[in-house]
């Protein structure tokens, strides 16, 4: 995973709420064996409308999504951040995010903001023109106009982010740990091992 | 955690007991006891497995099944040789599991076993989802396991390697959400409306963040089936996982499963999933009750499935809705639906019926629907109706009850098992422009294809549906 300290760019100004997975990326399009390539799909159904915001120039490239509450809804493909990770997106902000897909994007390197409703708003409307700064290291959204937003992140996953970690890797470190407590489980509930494979 | 005495719910006792190691940061490593795995989430992650040298930990653990793509079409010819799959991209991914599965040493259901299935409905059926587990898969709907009172949630791809890599995953502790409903349901209603009503008054983001617990009167008297299909949409209102706490039913719906504990460890374990409920005295940090004689069978009319209202009501006014955003969703729901504020439900025809998916495939589902259609037939202008059954033990038990019959000689299709007409991924799909009454969980924009068109709904309404054309109150078929 690469790492990330500040994201500073146009930001696409979506602001919709209960974008699903599915709207990020069809399900016709899941039927890659790799992570590559997918951007070109991105929010595909959305870019048939016209006058979307992705297909702006005044957007292109931007490295941030502004998005509406519950943003990633639903299915649990991790194509959604493959997919948005190729089309160039480090970050998105919105009042809340869908848990599955907040964790895909993490450990995709993208960074999900959680901020208020009238903040996002703010950040819409100054997203139409203007760039706006996400700063992790110091928790905060700029923009050109002195706004200065703070956003709250788990530390572990601040952590990661900055340092790009490989989550695997610190997990294998714990292997006593982890080899202690399925020694617990052969005695305390033997049958959960015992009975996973068909008798 | 010992040392706490403080009454704790069913999701602190499941969490605690799988906590590997307590973190400062507040995530946790949690053990994880059952993994499902099936051939879209999982190519990626057997990649990176091989890209770092690392094994599985847990093959005996994890199970194998193909669902999402595989044609529902027959899969064998008269020989018993497998039938090609049509589509390059499918065949590659249903390939690339075949491969992977033995390569790492996990067991495969494969496409012409009887076994195979959706995942949701093979792995409670083989009596790998045990009460008191920790179950995950790359689908979201794995939140269907809570029904056995095991903490199933879905993970995407990269958790999915780590799950396999280390049989753990790294996790918050999500809050605790108490979904109350007392009272006896109408004639008509059935588990589908009332996880349709609860995903309506928590909203699609309501349960974000939350571990749902369904109790009450109506939980405790219904099926083990039926707390499948409620536990399954806990996703479709934000919440990661749904539980019922395992009783009798449980019990008795698990004794002599294929690979549900036998002997003696069957007696340990059903003393151990006894402690399994809330502690009196638990707190929830957030509790919604729904009276049960309030649901009505219910249906979708938009493009979320909090998108609901009663099969007597009529298309929401976006004009109505206070919150700008909200009301510009719906305007452009409403136009992407093709309906008009006011219009009754009742009036809307259909094109297609799909009837399966990880929601409502089971055995009792096709009861419901063949009590429906039976002696009836599909209506003119409707120009497929589906059937497919969540596994092939289910389409074996249905054709033993001679519901395979019921349905062909209505008109309906009966069809292999898989994931079909839910979400597009296979042939089975509704052309653009057409409008589909579905008995499957999400009725996102281009779901079921591009440009289709969703109506959710239980079995026996799907089966209404189908013979009248158009939405229709099962209530009149009673």
């Amino acid at each position: 995973m690469r790492a990330i300290d500040t994201i500073a760019g146009k930001a696409y100004p979506l602001g919709r709420p209960n974008i699903d997975t599915d709207v990020i990326i069809p399900a016709h399009h899941l039927k890659t064996i790799t992570r590559e390539g997918l951007g070109q799909f991105a929010f595909e159904t959305l870019r048939a409308e016209p006058g979307n915001v992705f297909d702006d120039p005044a957007y292109a490239g931007a490295p941030i999504l502004i998005a509406g509450d519950n943003y990633g809804c639903g299915s649990s493909r991790e194509h959604a951040a493959w997919a948005m990770a190729d089309m160039g997106l480090q970050a998105v902000i919105a009042p809340s995010f869908s848990d599955i897909h907040a964790g895909n994007a993490f450990k995709n390197g993208i960074l999900t903001v959680v901020l208020p409703q009238d903040q996002v708003d703010r950040l819409l409307e100054v997203a139409k023109d203007q760039p706006i700064t996400i700063d992790l290291e110091n928790q905060t959204v700029t923009t050109p106009y002195q706004d200065r937003f703070t956003f709250e992140i788990d530390p572990f996953r601040k952590d990661c982010l900055l340092r790009g970690l490989d989550e695997i890797g610190i997990t294998l470190a714990m292997d006593d740990a982890i080899a202690a407590h399925e020694a617990k489980m052969q005695r305390d509930t033997p049958w959960i091992e015992g009975a996973a494979r068909a008798a | 955690m010992a040392s706490t005495p403080a009454p704790r719910t069913l999701y602190q006792k499941i969490f605690d007991a799988h906590v590997v190691e307590q973190r400062d940061d507040g995530t946790a490593l949690l053990y994880i006891d059952r993994h499902l795995v099936h051939e879209v989430t999982s190519p990626q992650a057997f990649d990176g497995l091989a890209a770092a040298g690392r094994r599985v930990r847990r093959p005996d653990l994890t199970l194998a099944v193909p669902d999402h793509n595989i044609p529902t079409t027959a899969r064998a010819d008269a020989r018993g040789h497998r039938l090609p799959v049509a589509d390059p991209q499918s065949a590659a991914q249903l390939d690339a599991l075949r491969r992977n599965a033995p390569a790492f040493g996990i067991e495969l259901i494969d496409d012409l076993a009887a076994e195979q299935g959706i995942v949701h409905v093979v792995g409670p059926e083989q009596g790998f989802t045990l009460p008191g587990t920790t179950v995950v898969c790359g689908d979201s709907h794995t939140a269907s396991h809570g029904a056995l009172g095991a903490l199933g949630f879905g993970i995407g791809t990269s958790e999915v390697e780590h799950v396999l890599a280390t049989q753990t995953l790294l996790l918050k502790r999500s809050k605790s959400l108490e979904v109350r409903v007392d009272g006896r349901l109408g004639p008509g209603v059935t588990p589908k409306d009332v996880a349709l009503a609860i995903v309506a008054r928590l909203t699609a983001a309501g349960g974000a963040g939350y571990v749902a617990e369904y109790t009450g009167s109506v939980f405790r008297d219904m099926s083990i089936e039926g707390r499948l299909t409620v536990c399954n949409m806990s996703i479709e209102a934000g919440a990661r996982a749904g539980l019922v706490a395992p009783d009798d039913k449980t019990f008795a719906y698990l004794k002599d499963k294929p690979r549900s504990p036998k002997g003696a460890d069957w007696d340990r374990a059903v003393a151990y999933w006894r402690t399994l409920a809330s502690d009196p005295g638990a707190v929830y940090d957030k509790v919604v009750t729904i009276d049960a004689a309030t649901i009505a069978p219910l249906v979708t009319w938009g493009t979320s499935p909090d998108d609901v209202v009663a099969i007597t009501g009529i298309v929401p006014d976006p004009a109505a809705l206070d919150d700008p955003a909200r009301r510009a969703a719906a305007e452009k729901s409403l136009a992407y639906m093709g309906l008009t504020a006011g219009q009754r439900m009742q009036d809307v025809t259909v094109d297609r019926i799909f009837i399966g998916s990880c929601t409502n495939s089971r055995i009792e589902d096709l009861r419901a629907a063949a009590a429906v259609a039976r002696g009836r037939h599909v209506a003119e202008g409707v120009k497929q109706a589906l059937v497919v059954p969540g596994s092939g033990l289910v389409k074996r038990q249905a054709e033993a009850e001679g519901l395979d019959r019921i349905f062909l000689e209505a008109g309906f299709e009966w069809r292999e098992p898989g994931c079909s007409m839910c979400l597009a991924m296979n042939p089975d799909k509704v052309p653009a422009g057409e409008r589909c009454a579905s008995t499957s969980n999400r009725n996102f924009v281009g779901r079921q294809g591009p440009g289709s068109r969703t109506h959710l709904l239980s079995p026996a309404m799907a089966a209404a549906a189908a013979v009248t054309g158009k939405l229709t109150d099962v209530r009149e078929f009673a």
